[in-house]
């Protein structure tokens, strides 16, 4: 999105103010955008959202003593706060703890412990990143909240819609994450790096003097050092003083042939090849997880392929309605090319998509995103 | 940008007067006091001089005057000066972090600790502090004056409880020097605390007043330094500002400077509560001249903080956290508020550098403020639907 773009969201909008709030999370991507929006003349401020203590659970239950984990880690904020200084903007880091214990820590958890592999970053997302600091933003007094995201907005004038589209490097593309974006979050949104590459975002924070131009990339989930879920889950039940429920059941086949044990169906996600213990001549994989009877569904590689998914609590983008059926691509997880596919309404709150081709481990919990070329459709949560 | 500045609870500029106290001692007159030479003697004499000055704010004797590095250092040393393991202590929930966290690593040496709650103004009650006493109660500590809400402790009950009872009492009283006047023998207490950086001296530099008798250990350990209090050569300049700083404390009290703080402070009292939705914290109880800690139903204290900061108005709320983040109100949640309503809180604390005219500017800023964030606030949109 380059300067120009940038300049015409922010006259469309007819924004009361032309003020931008920057999320920033001291990594490369959300500084390039603070660094270059200032640059480029625009009136910036830089915001960091506390969502956890990452001291909270170090020590328990085999976490690890000296904390690690990224998102308002620190050092993180201090790398922040290094470049709204280096760059001459004001910047505050805000406390919402509270709100992100309750909308993505919990139900993390209950996720889990329900056999769903749930995606926390979308629901960060939907309920703190575009709602709750936006809020904050605007009563600071800057209508337009920018984040690093690789992603587009433009808005549609034929439909009168904004529309949400992937990034020029779809390598880097984010959008899945994002599909629970409303034209009214939308509006208030611009992502300037959409139009650009990993690479080229690195040369321009080189370009703009910015120190932490060669930091990595965090890939993993914010509150969970490390990647291990299972260690989180124990140390934060511990912490509330709840016990893991006990979800320990049978390993089954397809066919209902019980074929092992396990000692929770937490421990599990569809697809997952290792820790079934069962040795058989062939590999065996998690097929399906049926939490009420704490059973573990397990099968060969094609007991993984489906044509089908349901998904609910679907937000709609580029169109208002789905009126009837519609051709779209669909990705079941972050790392997943858009498949063809048929999309239409099943219920209420419910769509249908039929693959053209079956697809592999679609997991319940997850998100799919329907896609019409570049443009997200919108998404819903798989059931 | 015009920038106005109601945060003197957190730190106040250094006075002129202070400023040229302090300047011959850098360059000019820079012995380590201590030192035998000229030189040495030179800031000896300074520094005894600014002891006299401290012990003059606090109507003790100038041996009695422990220099520290600041109210922190002090608030340790004062409690782990005095307490041994397996001894009782008691202190109250809305004490500084310097004293909470002091009392929790206390616990966590083998010490047992009462906390003393308060009622809906931010008082303790003598009554429990008396109660709680037990066969090893060693120390007592209650603040002078909250620095979040500027609620005056009953100090001197307080005190004549700790003397009935043959029990250490030590109040801090970082935010009450200077606003009005403290003597430590009408209080009673054994250990007194005061900050530098609080009543317009630099930041780094503090004092313990330790009564004639008591058993305090260091915790410093080196050459002996205040009488083998603390070890350290002495911060001359810093000393000196603290006691150029108490002086004008003490001339400022005769002079009735609090008074006139206290009338600065009530008009901006009353114009904020005339916007709707608003009270003060602490409202019932007797506070320091300088304080008004006032509660804004339907908004986020942080954000109304950050709106402000953005137009020049410099105030705070609750307590900071390292990562620069705002963390409910521990003081005003022992008040009895919800952590809601802990978090929309904004503290204006005034200086004696502050104008009539920068009250203006803020009465005019914070009401048109606080309504635009109210515009934009859920929480807000629910409490008007509901009335």
């Amino acid at each position: 999105m380059g300067s120009d773009q940038v300049q015409r969201h922010l006259s469309l909008n007819m924004q009361k103010t032309q003020t931008i709030a920057v999320a920033m999370s001291g990594g490369v991507d959300s500084s390039t955008v603070a660094a270059m929006l200032r640059a480029d003349g625009h009136s910036v401020i830089g915001l960091t959202m506390q969502l956890w203590n990452q001291r909270r659970l170090a020590g328990r239950e085999g976490m690890p003593e000296s904390v690690q984990g990224r998102c308002c880690s620190l050092d993180d904020v201090y790398d922040a706060r290094g470049v709204a200084q280096a760059i001459g903007i004001p910047y505050y880091v805000v406390n919402h703890e509270e709100r992100f214990e309750r909308e993505v820590v919990r139900p993390f958890v209950a996720e889990y412990l329900s056999g769903r592999t749930p995606i926390p970053c979308s629901l960060c997302n939907n309920h703190l990143k575009f709602d709750q600091l936006l809020i904050v933003a605007r009563q600071i007094g800057a209508d337009t909240l920018a984040t690093g995201h690789y992603a587009q907005v433009e808005f549609d004038d034929q439909r009168g819609r904004w529309l949400l589209k992937r990034p020029t490097d779809t390598a880097k593309d984010q959008t899945y994450f994002l599909f629970g974006l409303t034209q009214e979050q939308l509006t208030r949104t611009i992502f300037p790096l959409g139009g650009m590459t990993k690479p080229d975002v690195r040369e321009l924070a080189r370009k703009l003097g910015l120190a932490l131009a060669e930091k990595p990339d965090s890939q993993e989930i914010c509150f969970v050092p490390g990647g291990d879920y299972k260690r989180f889950l124990d140390a934060y039940l511990a912490e509330q003083g709840e016990s893991l429920p006990d979800t320990s059941g049978e390993l089954v086949t397809t066919s209902g042939e019980v074929v092992g044990e396990h000692r929770g169906i937490h421990n599990f996600t569809v697809g997952q090849r290792k820790g079934l213990g069962v040795a058989t001549g062939s590999p065996l994989y998690v097929i399906q997880i049926n939490g009420e009877k704490g059973q573990v569904v397990v099968g060969n590689n094609e007991d993984l392929y489906t044509r089908t998914l349901r998904a609910r609590r679907v937000n709609l983008i580029s169109v208002a309605d789905l009126t009837e059926p519609m051709r779209v691509g669909v990705k079941i997880r972050h790392r997943h090319e858009p498949a063809p596919a048929m999309l239409e309404k099943s219920g209420e709150d419910e769509v249908l998509v039929t693959f053209d081709e079956p697809q592999r481990a679609v997991t319940p919990g997850q998100a799919s995103v329907f896609y019409d070329g570049d443009v997200v459709v919108g998404g819903g949560w798989i059931i | 940008m015009r920038r106005v500045y109601f945060d003197n609870s957190a730190t106040t500029p250094i006075l002129p007067e202070v400023l040229a106290a302090m300047q011959p001692y850098f360059a000019e007159q820079f012995g380590n006091a201590s030192s035998i030479h000229h030189h040495g003697q030179e800031t000896r004499a300074a520094v005894e001089r600014a002891r006299a000055s401290v012990a003059a704010l606090l109507s003790c004797r100038a041996p009695e005057i422990v220099f520290t590095s600041g109210g922190t250092e002090a608030d340790n040393l004062a409690l782990f000066g005095t307490v041994n393991a397996g001894d009782h202590v008691v202190t109250s929930t809305i004490e500084h972090h310097a004293v909470l966290n002091s009392c929790k690593h206390l616990e966590d040496e083998g010490c047992e600790l009462t906390y003393v709650p308060v009622d809906g103004s931010g008082r303790v009650d003598p009554d429990d502090v008396r109660r709680a006493l037990r066969p090893n109660t060693r120390l007592i500590s209650v603040m002078m004056a909250n620095n979040e809400t500027g609620v005056l402790q009953p100090v001197e009950e307080i005190g004549r409880i700790a003397a009935e009872a043959d029990v250490y009492f030590h109040t801090d009283a970082v935010q009450a020097a200077g606003k009005l006047p403290i003597d430590v023998e009408k209080i009673g207490c054994d250990l007194l605390t005061i900050s530098g950086h609080k009543i317009h001296a630099p930041q780094g530099v503090g004092a313990l007043y330790v009564r004639k008798g008591t058993k305090l250990s260091p915790m410093l350990f080196g050459g002996r330094h205040e009488r083998s209090r603390r070890a350290g050569t002495e911060n001359v300049p810093g000393i000196v500002a603290l006691g150029k700083a108490a002086e004008l404390a003490k001339q400022g009290l005769c002079r009735g400077e609090d008074q006139k703080l206290a009338a600065l402070r009530d008009r901006l009292e009353s114009a904020l509560l005339r916007i709707e939705s608003t009270g003060v914290n602490g409202a019932e109880a007797p506070r320091i001249p300088n304080i008004v800690n006032v509660y804004f139903a339907g908004i986020e204290g942080e954000a109304l903080v950050i709106a402000l900061d953005l137009k020049g108005l410099a105030v705070s709320t609750g307590a900071a956290c390292s990562s620069g983040a705002i963390e409910p109100s521990h003081v005003l949640m022992a008040m009895g508020a919800s952590p809601e309503r802990a978090r929309a809180n904004l503290r204006f604390s005034l200086g004696k550098q502050n104008t009539d005219e920068e009250l203006d500017f803020a009465i005019a800023l914070v009401p048109e403020t606080a309504a635009r964030l109210r515009e934009l606030s859920p929480t807000w949109a629910k409490e008007s639907v509901r009335n």
